[in-house]
């Protein structure tokens, strides 16, 4: 649902500028992301609701990894910070610091990602744990894994930009399209510090 | 990418355009590449008609197996299929866009601007839920129609196939459908949002604004707030069904509770997303039909908006039977009377808007007062729910069909149907038949009063709800027959409606630009509109502004017609200009027309239209049946449309 951001940054016929002073897509992509909020919101209540419940099967801390888990955190977090300097990078018209910074995030993002993959491939293999393994099972990989989703397409969102960028179709002008897509990043880091805390570091 | 001389191609290759970007203004393609709100408003409307017939036909069987005790018109299972499909058709695809639709054409109309903030995302909303309806609708040639609920209640939809307890793909199509149309209504929520935020004309402050707008506005943000509620709900009943997942097996600790909790958390908002727009049209109609100001205009949006709040706090009054416990339960009891309060500030704010007002009676000033009217039993019916012991009897009978078809027929129905009259000459330049409809509104009125209203009579004796038949001797008979009867009175009216609004857009008595002599700048402009709405965009100086540009007031309060031009030091007495609103009221040329150089709206930049949203919506069923069959094989070609329409979008200016 990352339409919401590609929608016109700025409306040609619309010289008046916006009542409120944030531009439309800005604005637009906020409210998609408080709705996105809800979503997730649902899914952490349900992992929270159902912790400890599980009638069979392994519980989360004979499988959880936390220096490993904790470390590509750290590493998706980092990505805000390269995400902030790419945008500001761009805004200076500095292309090519934007490039690099920009491509860092999409790399963090993926190191997550690879963590992520290795952690799921992990349990399913050494703990048996699946989605209908056990009520555990099932709400830490709809999760997780919803999470893990919106990361991906974050990547594949910041990797066309570097394409547009590389075709020097990303003038220092369109710094807004940067700007969302690193308000939606940004979004998924703060939801990960959410999840992370819920999942892994409240006891039960 | 590719740079090809335009000598050598007939084709334009620009981006990776492979079709020219379409220019169509009349027939097939300009509708189905249109981005103009008012376009899209009218496919959203007509869209939503044939969905009111389709859950209108689902109703009309219900009806004729319950006619007599032991009916054989339906099976149990036909009969589960019926009532599910008619909730889910008119909650989902005929009362949210039928608002939608009004809102579509009107909130742009109405703050003075020139289209929504997002175009062409606005017309990507239409395709997903014209597509999301297709798709749930498919389910009957394709392995059983959805046959749980509107409601979906777990386990009985969340249980696994081979549990048998409902065979075949019905909640498949159920959940990935709802799914789907919650994609469409979030992103249209959005562009309402934004639009009425940030594209406001100058001098429009959010408390000048039609009270219309507001309540799209807050409505917008329920829709924004509680789709995702129901998507995470019918996710994990998607995947508990299909990939073996806990979420509501109990043996293995999972609470099917939470699917309910989700559920109304999600469903009680909804049911103000379909009354507040209804609430809204009727603080147009009846001001405009009254000839005075919405008696206290802040309030009703003050009121508006406490609902919406509210609403949030009370679902678990469609949960007091589950055994809560009763703390909550008295909670939940408090909070769903509390939100009595506002609904009733409004009601009597509609009362006195009337009071006083030298009122014209016209069919969609019937349907308004009939909406107050209507609306107050279904109310009333509803503070009874909120008396815990009183729900608990109700709970499952009749008496809450009862209920809640006086709130959303007798509200939202007869609020959109009376917009349709009153707003059609802004469509079309045209009045609707004014003599076919006020038939048709004592038509509806007898026939919605003779189907619903022995529902409450039944359902206190204990008739329960979603029960195929009913045996003899349980002294329901005659309340049956007459409700049957009802339902095919209401058939009637709603099809003199549709002839109605079929035969007036060629045939209807010209209207002109401002018929009913109304108050809100969407009768500013011409009927129909141009298609950049405003040749030059308004500024608004108070509320009811346009009113204000035709009428002042003299030294004795009396009402005086400002003559043309505008300027109001030589005013003339006030044509008597309210014979049942057919006089036609011609515009003046207030400050409010455009310059000469303007008038033919050269040099205004709208957005052009564009196949892509169109294309990327193609896409989205072919996922959902992937989805529901489990065949991959279906992926690859939803995943290329939807990428496909995607970076096309995302390359393509708004404007050219």
């Amino acid at each position: 649902m990352q339409q919401t951001a590609l929608a016109p940054p700025h409306d040609a016929y619309d010289e008046h500028g916006t009542a409120t002073g944030v531009t439309n897509a800005k604005l637009g992509m906020w409210i998609f992301l408080s709705s996105e909020f809800l979503l997730f919101g649902s899914f952490i209540s349900a992992y929270l609701l159902y912790k400890g419940r599980s009638t069979s099967g392994v519980t989360p801390s004979q499988v959880y990894d936390i220096p490993f888990t904790s470390t590509t955190s750290f590493i998706l977090l980092m990505s805000s910070l390269t995400m902030v300097l790419s945008l500001a990078a761009i805004q200076r018209g500095d292309h090519r610091r934007f490039r690099i910074w920009l491509l860092a995030t999409a790399l963090f993002g993926l190191t997550f990602i690879g963590g992520q993959v290795y952690e799921f491939t992990n349990f399913y293999r050494e703990h048996h744990l699946s989605l209908h393994s056990s009520i555990f099972g099932s709400t830490f990989f709809v999760l997780t894994g919803l999470h893990g989703a919106h990361v991906t397409a974050g990547i594949i969102w910041l990797l066309s930009l570097f394409g547009l960028s590389t075709q020097g179709r990303l003038a220092a002008g369109d710094s807004e399209k940067v700007e969302i897509a690193g308000l939606y990043w940004h979004f998924v880091d703060v939801i990960w510090i959410v999840i992370f805390t819920v999942i892994y570091l409240v006891p039960k | 990418m590719t740079t090809v001389s335009d000598a050598v191609t007939t084709v334009p290759v620009r981006r990776i355009d492979i079709f020219r970007r379409p220019k169509a203004t009349t027939g097939f393609w300009s509708w189905l590449t249109t981005v103009d709100h008012k376009k899209i408003g009218i496919m959203y409307a007509v869209t939503a008609l044939v969905f009111l017939c389709l859950g209108g036909i689902e109703a009309l069987l219900i009806r004729a197996q319950l006619a007599q005790p032991n009916g054989t018109v339906l099976t149990a299972n036909q009969y589960n299929t019926m009532f599910t499909m008619h909730g889910t058709t008119m909650v989902f695809l005929m009362g949210m866009p039928l608002a939608v639709a009004f809102g579509n054409y009107l909130v742009p109309l109405m703050i003075g601007a020139r289209d929504v903030a997002f175009p062409r995302l606005n017309c990507f909303g239409y395709w997903v839920f014209l597509f999301g309806g297709i798709f749930i609708y498919s389910s009957f040639l394709l392995g059983g129609a959805p046959n749980g609920g509107w409601f979906g209640y777990t386990p009985l939809t969340s249980a696994p196939m081979s549990a048998g307890y409902l065979p075949g793909h019905g909640p498949d199509f159920w959940a990935v459908g709802i799914v789907m149309l919650g994609i469409g209504s979030v992103t249209s929520a959005v562009n309402f949002i934004v639009t009425v935020l940030n594209m406001r004309a100058p001098g429009m402050t959010l408390l000048r604004m039609p009270v219309f707008v507001w309540m799209m506005l807050v409505t917008a943000f329920l829709t924004a707030f509680a789709m995702p509620l129901v998507t995470a709900a019918l996710t994990m009943v998607f995947f508990d069904r299909n990939f073996g997942t806990n979420f509501f097996n109990a043996s293995a600790g999972g609470d099917p509770l939470l699917y309910q909790h989700l559920f109304w958390l999600f469903g009680h908002p909804e049911v103000y997303i379909l009354i507040l727009p209804g609430m809204g049209v009727v603080s147009e109609i009846l001001p405009v039909f009254s000839r005075k100001p919405l008696f206290g205009y802040a309030v009703v949006v003050f009121s508006g908006i406490a609902i919406g709040f509210l609403g949030w706090g009370v679902w678990a009054h469609h949960m007091f039977t589950t055994g809560l416990g009763p703390v909550a339960i008295s909670a939940f009891g408090i909070s769903t009377m509390l939100i009595a309060i506002p609904t009733g500030v409004k009601i009597f704010n509609w009362l006195g808007t009337i009071w006083g007002g030298s009122v014209r009676l016209t069919t969609a000033m019937l349907f308004a007062l009939g909406f107050i009217a209507m609306f107050t039993i279904g109310g009333l019916s509803g503070v009874l729910h909120a008396v815990v012991p009183s729900d608990t009897q109700q709970h499952d009978t009749y008496f809450v069909i009862a209920h809640f078809h006086y709130v959303l027929f007798g509200g939202l129905v007869f609020a959109l149907f009376g917009g349709m009259f009153y707003w059609f000459p802004k469509l079309y330049g045209r009045y609707m038949n004014e003599k076919l409809g006020k038939l048709t509104f004592w038509t509806v009125l007898v026939g919605f009063n003779l189907t619903f209203f022995p529902m409450h009579l039944v359902g206190l004796q204990g008739m329960p709800r979603r029960t195929y038949t009913y045996p003899k001797n349980m002294g329901w008979d005659i309340y049956n027959q007459i409700e049957s009867v009802g339902a095919f009175i209401i058939a009637l009216g709603v099809l003199m409606l549709i002839v109605n609004l079929w035969v007036s857009r060629k045939h209807g008595v010209p209207a002109g630009d401002d018929p009913w002599d109304a108050r809100t700048l969407e009768w500013s402009t011409s009927s129909p509109p141009p298609e950049y709405n405003f040749a030059e965009i308004p500024v608004v100086h108070g509320r009811d502004d346009w009113w204000h540009h035709k009428y002042t007031e003299d030294d004795e309060g009396r009402l005086v017609r400002l003559p043309r031009g505008g300027a109001d030091d030589d005013p003339v007495p006030a044509e008597s200009a309210d014979a049942a609103g057919t006089t036609v009221a011609t515009a003046p040329s207030g400050p409010l027309e455009p310059a000469a150089e303007h008038a033919q709206g050269h040099g205004v930049h709208m957005p052009d239209p564009s196949y892509w949203p169109f294309v990327m919506c193609l896409g989205i069923p072919l996922m959902g049946y992937a989805a529901v069959f489990q065949n991959v094989w279906f992926v690859p070609f939803g995943l290329v449309l939807i990428l496909f329409g995607l970076f096309g979008w995302a390359q393509e200016p708004a404007t050219e």
